[in-house]
């Protein structure tokens, strides 16, 4: 097996993959809450993942993405037996795992799969764990079952209602929290606006959160600073300071702009690039 | 009689207008002729000041002479036994600055052009397909690991191997190379020539790892196991950052981002290349040093109209190399002096500097007098903006080996031999310096191969 060599892959859903990786030194040395930069193909995009999973002695790590521009379609066009051109990792530091008591997961769309090791983590060290994930509607609820295998408790959301809960995941958090629910500790990933959501409504229920950012990145090693927030008023890099902040510290509407910098260019390219393949989106 | 020196064969580059055009090098290089009829004016000074000049001890008197005689083959063997890379060094050594301010003839008139007959050489080389690298026949059964493929650490490899170590360079990214690729543009340094210049490494049996982060996804103390030495060359490379207002708004990069997504991730080629940048028209680099050169020329070939140079003090006491300062400048950079960024302004993204005006006081603990701040204030419209104004040593390797000291600037903190702190650990380069040139991290390469190797042989 070469390095870096697709060893499997499957759609978890409409536009969302699976793909185990094989990159043994990233593998043994992952834990939770770290990612990995990943590049398809030489021209591609330097892109952050994080693990979902990885098995030191099998050599593999696990990743999930959704096709949403150029770089990643062209990763998900990739197959089993092909290699892509670029793993380094693991990056950003692992998660803060310790017994806290009940631990609140909150995850949307394609992180309910980030959130999968981390919230396996938390359940392992002994949390009672509840999960709340959400989607914009039931097909897209990827990793469900896993998620349901490592908690106490799963909520579900979906924009749609198709189901669970019609809404926004945040909304349920938010409907539980007012009902009593008091977890020691909320952790969530997926869209930044939901991340931000959830930061305004744990606050007001005073329940520290701990939010894994998502901006563009290049480097992924603290060097060209592309993936700069503001944390507190100061300058950290999500890469090398992160990827985990305190949710209420984060300047969520810097974040969001600086994650909009290349809308314009990103769809020009994909159409451009879906064009070329012959490929027609719906979405 | 008095002999009037001849002057120096300028180095042909190609005209200003055509050159920002695209990304192709600026400097064309000698023709034979050239090169003959420049080193026919080195006169041989048998005690030799310009070798003190150079900080990897090329033997340049003797190189020149071989040039002179047309033996081409036998200058380019002579300049490599001192420098693995001259291909590299010839293009981007700041040789007014080492070797050829020594020249003997700089004294009276105009010094040789040293730089540009080693690019000649290494240039003619390769042409001809001349490869006198090859693995040596006897291995002496110990083995080095080199963090970072930067200048430093091909040095170190490439003087390790040659002695018979088994030598594995671990890279962060995705080509070697470090600040050879990711930070000095196209046009100054092809990376055509960094890789044949890297593929010699792997020719004298070097292993080149890319993707590993040493710090993440191995441990000093894991190399250690494996090897029976680590250097560590991991370079500067972690942005400073003015800490003024507006410093948030779009399109305001740091000189590393914007150089990475050029040169690295070839954003000038979007959308064959998938990274994007934004172009603007209206550019204002802040900064004086090399890195602010390379980032105002890239923004002009990018399709700037305006490309500003921001720097707090004047052009006397900036940074960067003449050459680099004199080739903007042909290119059409406009510099503004005695200025220092106040505050960003716009709505979203950046649509104007506040820039404070300076004046120069006394000199200040670099040497350089201090600027002065005057109350007045000027803006000017831009809409894109790059911070080029410094790096701090990249934290990693420290953070992750307690053992490594380091100083109150994050610098490793080394012996003159390039000792860390930590026994079987080297380190040389930006990350022992803060910021130096490519040249210096290959002496500190040299001598961290020369410490390493009598180390593991004394015992």
């Amino acid at each position: 097996m070469m390095n870096f060599e697709i060893i499997n892959r499957k759609n978890l859903t409409e536009g969302i993959v699976e793909m185990d990786v094989h990159a043994p030194r990233v593998a043994c040395a992952a834990r939770p809450g770290q990612f990995v930069i990943v590049m398809a193909c030489e021209e591609c995009e330097r892109i952050p993942l994080t693990l979902v999973d990885w098995s030191c002695r099998g050599g593999w790590i696990r990743l999930v993405f959704q096709e949403v521009g150029v770089s990643t379609y062209k990763l998900g066009m990739m197959d089993v037996g092909e290699r892509l051109y670029h793993v380094a990792g693991p990056l950003g530091n692992p998660t803060h795992i310790d017994k806290f008591g009940t631990v609140a997961i909150v995850a949307g769309g394609v992180a309910i799969a980030a959130a999968y090791p981390i919230a396996r983590a938390f359940k392992e060290a002994g949390n009672t764990v509840v999960s709340f994930i959400g989607a914009r509607n039931s097909r897209l609820l990827i990793y469900r079952d896993h998620i349901a295998k490592i908690s106490d408790e799963v909520h579900i959301s979906t924009d749609d209602g198709s189901e669970g809960f019609k809404g926004f995941v945040t909304q349920l958090l938010e409907k539980r929290l007012a009902d009593g629910f008091k977890p020691d500790l909320v952790w969530v990933v997926g869209p930044a606006p939901m991340m931000r959501s959830c930061s305004v409504v744990t606050k007001r229920f005073g329940v520290k959160t701990i939010a894994s950012l998502n901006p563009i990145m290049v480097c992924g090693m603290g060097m060209c600073g592309a993936c700069r927030v503001r944390i507190k008023n100061e300058i950290r890099f999500t890469c090398v300071d992160g990827p985990e902040f305190d949710a209420w510290d984060v300047d969520w509407d810097e974040l969001l702009h600086r994650l909009s910098a290349y809308r314009e260019e990103e769809s020009y390219a994909l159409k451009l690039f879906l064009e070329s393949r012959g490929i027609k989106v719906s979405r | 009689m008095m002999v009037k020196p001849k002057t120096r064969i300028p180095i042909p580059k190609r005209p200003a207008e055509e050159r920002i055009k695209d990304f192709n090098e600026v400097a064309v290089g000698y023709t034979e002729k050239e090169a003959i009829e420049e080193a026919s004016r080195c006169i041989q000074c048998p005690d030799k000041p310009c070798v003190a000049g150079c900080p990897v001890g090329v033997d340049i008197p003797r190189f020149i002479k071989f040039i002179r005689e047309k033996r081409f083959e036998e200058a380019y063997k002579v300049i490599k036994e001192r420098c693995p890379i001259p291909a590299i060094t010839g293009r981007v050594c700041p040789q007014e600055k080492q070797c050829e301010k020594m020249c003997r003839l700089a004294k009276i008139g105009q010094s040789i052009a040293i730089g540009a007959l080693e690019r000649f050489v290494a240039d003619w080389a390769e042409e001809h397909g001349i490869y006198i690298d090859k693995k040596p026949d006897q291995q002496i059964g110990k083995s080095v690991a080199v963090v970072g493929s930067g200048p430093a650490g091909i040095v170190v490899a490439s003087d390790l191997a040659r002695l018979g170590y088994q030598v594995t360079v671990f890279e962060a990214l995705h080509v070697p190379g470090g600040v050879l690729v990711y930070g000095i543009p196209e046009f100054r340094l092809p990376k055509k020539i960094v890789n044949e210049e890297l593929k010699k490494l792997k020719d004298i049996g070097v292993d080149i790892e890319t993707g590993v982060i040493v710090g993440k996804t191995v441990t000093v103390y894991d190399l250690l196991k494996e090897f029976d030495a680590v250097f560590i060359g991991s370079g500067a490379g972690n942005p400073r950052f003015l800490n003024i207002p507006g410093e948030d708004l779009g399109r305001i990069y740091t000189a590393n981002e914007y150089l990475t997504r050029v040169n690295l991730m070839r954003a000038y080629m979007f959308p064959a290349y998938d990274t994007p940048i934004h172009k603007g028209k209206r550019v204002a680099v802040i900064g004086g040093g090399n890195t602010a050169m390379d980032a105002a020329r890239t923004a002009l070939r990018l399709g700037a109209e305006e490309v500003y140079i921001v720097y707090r003090r004047t052009r006397r006491e900036m940074p960067a190399r003449e050459e680099e300062i004199a080739n903007a400048e042909e290119e059409g950079v406009k510099f503004l002096f005695l200025v220092q960024p106040v505050e960003f302004l716009g709505k979203s993204k950046v649509e104007a500097l506040k820039l404070e005006k300076m004046r120069l006081g006394e000199p200040d603990e670099t040497g350089r007098p201090r600027p002065i701040p005057t109350g007045e204030t000027i803006t000017i419209d831009i809409d894109i903006a790059i911070t080029a104004i410094g790096f701090n040593p990249n934290p990693l390797i420290p953070k992750t080996t307690p053992e490594i000291k380091t100083d109150e600037h994050g610098r490793i903190i080394v012996d003159k031999e390039a000792r860390t702190t930590m026994p079987r650990v080297y380190a040389g380069g930006d990350i022992v310096v803060g910021e130096g040139t490519v040249i210096e991290a290959m002496g500190w390469g040299r001598t961290a191969a020369r410490t390493i190797h009598k180390d593991l042989t004394s015992t």
